[in-house]
């Protein structure tokens, strides 16, 4: 099938100088402006480190991004995703013409528009009937657009009884909700998104996620989409791009660009651990690892499906069904939330190797970080050993229904329950 | 196939630098609303919960003339030969007045709109046009009062006329903010590097008033100060007051070689400064 594409990235570089613009500006100034009327290259775009901020480069000069391809096809909806400081921003602003590439192009057969911010260039004194005007000419519509759409607008942004009052005098949650009700009617080819839907309340959240889907789905507009909330980047993105110190590291569909993004990013917090040295004459503890229904310890824990709690552990007695395992739970703060263990089911551990099995239904764990402890416990009375923390785990996002709260439920688990209604 | 469609018609190109010289005007032309709309903001919130509101538009010229009146010609007896002193200043002042507005008015674009140059793009040169414009509505302003004032003396007696050529000023209101327009997005180019500018732009601006005849006729200075007239003479801006004057009240002289080279200068600034421009918006937001 042959693509339609329109926009394609080609080579994309940005450097940046560190530290202080100062008096070495001007010499390095005139010795590029000398290097560039004898016709040579430009001296100080050889040099230059990777884009890592936690080690100390030698150079002045930074590659933020380097030689970033990508295309994207009408209708599709890219979402880029990265690591603070991995060059999201920097591309989103290259995209956006807000600044140059240091090399390379990007080419576009539509019209791009940006929204790196909500309510630029809005003016306080001004009312908010004149904001949408000046702001949604700032993002490129005229004032005809602006006209025809201005009913659909102000209801959008449910600010109808202040439209004629100064935007100073609105509360920060209204005014935020004017200018994303501005954004929402713009109608370019290519859309470009930065962190714009963290802001607002539940509600207002909802509607934007909404008005986002409408966009590309029943509008067949492009959109580039920046986020790092990994359930809205799965709801609507079709594909998705990683970025890791300025280089492109996985270009995929949208659920394996995830995943990469959440397992390859932080490798030190692994679901599973595998020990050595726990052991004594009576048992020997061998692994415990989470993972989600037929997925493997090396998938990120995803908390709308079942997640399996997995101890591998021998024991050398006969007198194996003396002994329970119990755990406690704690959150990233350290709070215990609760205790479990097998006592409370059939299950009785026997001699040599046990597989044991514990799962918890799907939508237990809010997404967040947690950690156990184990105890063996003998003849349910006394322990006979005990680790804190034995293993800590990660539970994540997964993608959730069009038009559904994108944000953070309070608390650490969200079990379901059953509900009647007599 | 799919090869050659994608190698053809791009609506644009983003690419590390512009053309040598490229003023896309279809461009402007597609953001006149943004244009426009910018001129409003400008007009009507400088005034926004004053007062006296647009009236701050009168109180400045009126009372820098009178100043000046009282310590140019009552103290230090400049001779404005048949026309009453003040309107003489009030002239000075008002044209003089337009050329600073749009100067100090565009010698900060990049900087004073960093946060929104940093997070959408519209054609830059849009924001330094509005200012000239909006500042074209103060004087127009200020330009009335001027005619207020000349009735009122015309009618108290005073010897006035006016010069026919007096036609041409609104062009050569046109030229001075060409220039303005052109020198302001040259500093406000420079200024996002380096810093020191605009503290010059600040003080040379009310320097630079004193060497363009804005409270005295330029003969004057080549009569008394025969060694430094020629600073007079090589400032475009002296020309320009002095020609306005010769238009509105008749006095002081008109130099069509003077009025060449202004216009010379005057072109040569404001490409320089649309070049100079061009090249500095594509990336100043990483140095400003």
């Amino acid at each position: 099938m042959e693509k339609d594409i329109i926009l394609k990235a080609e080579n994309i570089s940005k450097q940046y100088r560190l530290g202080q613009v100062g008096t070495g500006t001007l010499s390095h100034d005139l010795n590029r402006w000398w290097h560039q009327i004898r016709g040579k290259e430009n001296p100080y775009l050889k040099i230059g480190d990777t884009n890592d901020r936690s080690t100390k480069g030698t150079s002045d000069y930074v590659w933020a991004l380097q030689d970033i391809n990508f295309e994207v096809e009408r209708g599709e909806v890219l979402g880029i995703i990265g690591k603070n400081g991995a060059g999201k921003s920097t591309l989103l602003k290259i995209l956006s013409k807000v600044t140059a590439p240091t090399t390379g192009t990007i080419k576009s057969r539509g019209r791009i528009a940006s929204l790196l911010e909500v309510g630029t260039g809005f003016n306080g004194e001004m009312t908010g009937r004149e904001n949408i005007f000046l702001n949604g000419a700032i993002l490129g519509m005229t004032k005809k657009e602006i006209t025809s759409k201005l009913d659909e607008i102000i209801d959008f942004s449910g600010c109808e009884r202040y439209i004629d009052t100064p935007v100073k005098r609105y509360s920060s949650g209204m005014t935020v909700r004017l200018a994303f009700a501005v954004a929402a009617f713009l109608e370019p080819e290519v859309l470009v998104v930065d962190e714009v839907l963290a802001v607002g309340d539940a509600e207002f959240q909802k509607k934007a996620i909404g008005k986002m889907q409408d966009i590309s789905r029943t509008g067949g507009r492009t959109v580039l989409f920046v986020s790092h909330n990994m359930a809205a980047v799965k709801s609507l993105c079709t594909r998705g791009i990683v970025l890791e110190h300025g280089k492109v590291v996985l270009d995929s569909e949208i659920d394996r660009a995830v995943s990469y993004y959440l397992g390859g990013s932080d490798t030190e917090r692994s679901n599973s651990k595998k020990f050595k040295n726990l052991k004594n004459e009576i048992f020997s503890l061998n692994e415990i690892g989470l993972q989600n229904f037929d997925k493997s310890f090396d998938d990120p824990l995803i908390e709308n499906e079942k997640i399996e709690l997995i101890t591998k552990i021998n024991f050398n007695t006969d007198d194996a069904p003396r002994y329970i395992i119990t755990y406690h739970l704690y959150n990233e703060e350290g709070e215990p939330l609760f205790s479990f263990s097998n006592s409370s089911s059939d299950v009785v551990l026997k001699k040599g190797e046990n597989y044991l099995k514990c799962v918890f239904p799907e939508y237990f764990f809010q997404s967040g970080n947690f950690s156990l402890s184990i105890f063996i416990v003998e003849d349910k009375r006394q322990s006979i050993f005990m680790e804190r923390d034995i293993i800590h785990f990660t539970v994540v996002d997964g993608g959730r229904d069009f038009g559904v709260y994108m944000g953070r439920e309070p608390g650490f688990i969200r079990p379901k329950f059953d509900w009647y209604l007599n | 196939m799919s090869n050659i469609k994608s190698n053809k018609d791009w609506l644009f190109e983003i690419t590390p630098k512009n053309n040598f010289f490229s003023l896309n005007f279809k461009e402007i032309w597609q953001y006149r609303d943004l244009l426009f709309l910018f001129v409003k903001r400008d007009v009507i919130t400088v005034y926004k919960q004053t007062v006296l509101g647009p009236l701050w538009y009168l109180i400045q010229p009126l009372f820098t003339s009178v100043t000046f009146t009282i310590i140019f010609n009552n103290v230090a007896g400049i001779n404005t030969g048949t026309i009453p002193p003040f309107l003489f200043n009030l002239a000075g002042v008002t044209v003089w007045n337009y050329f600073t507005a749009c100067l100090n008015g565009t010698s900060d674009t990049f900087k004073a709109n960093a946060n929104i140059f940093g997070k959408v793009y519209f054609p830059r040169i849009i924001t330094p046009l509005s200012v000239v414009i909006s500042n074209l509505i103060k004087f127009g302003i200020q330009f009335i009062i001027f005619i207020v004032f000349y009735i009122f003396y015309y009618i108290k007696g005073a010897n006035l006329g006016v010069n026919w050529l007096v036609l041409f000023f609104p062009i050569l209101i046109a030229v001075m903010g060409l220039l303005g327009l052109g020198l302001g997005m040259l500093i406000s180019s420079m200024v996002t590097k380096y810093r020191d500018l605009s503290n010059l732009v600040t003080f040379g601006v009310q320097l630079l008033m004193y060497l363009s005849a804005v409270m005295y006729p330029m003969a004057l200075v080549v009569d008394k100060l025969p060694k430094f007239g020629w600073l007079v003479h090589y400032n475009p801006l002296a020309y320009i007051i002095e020609t306005a004057r010769f238009m509105l009240l008749n006095t002081g002289e008109i130099s069509i070689l003077g009025l060449g080279y202004t216009l010379l200068v005057t072109v040569a600034v404001f490409f320089g400064g649309i070049l100079i421009f061009n090249k500095t918006e594509k990336s100043f937001i990483d140095t400003v």
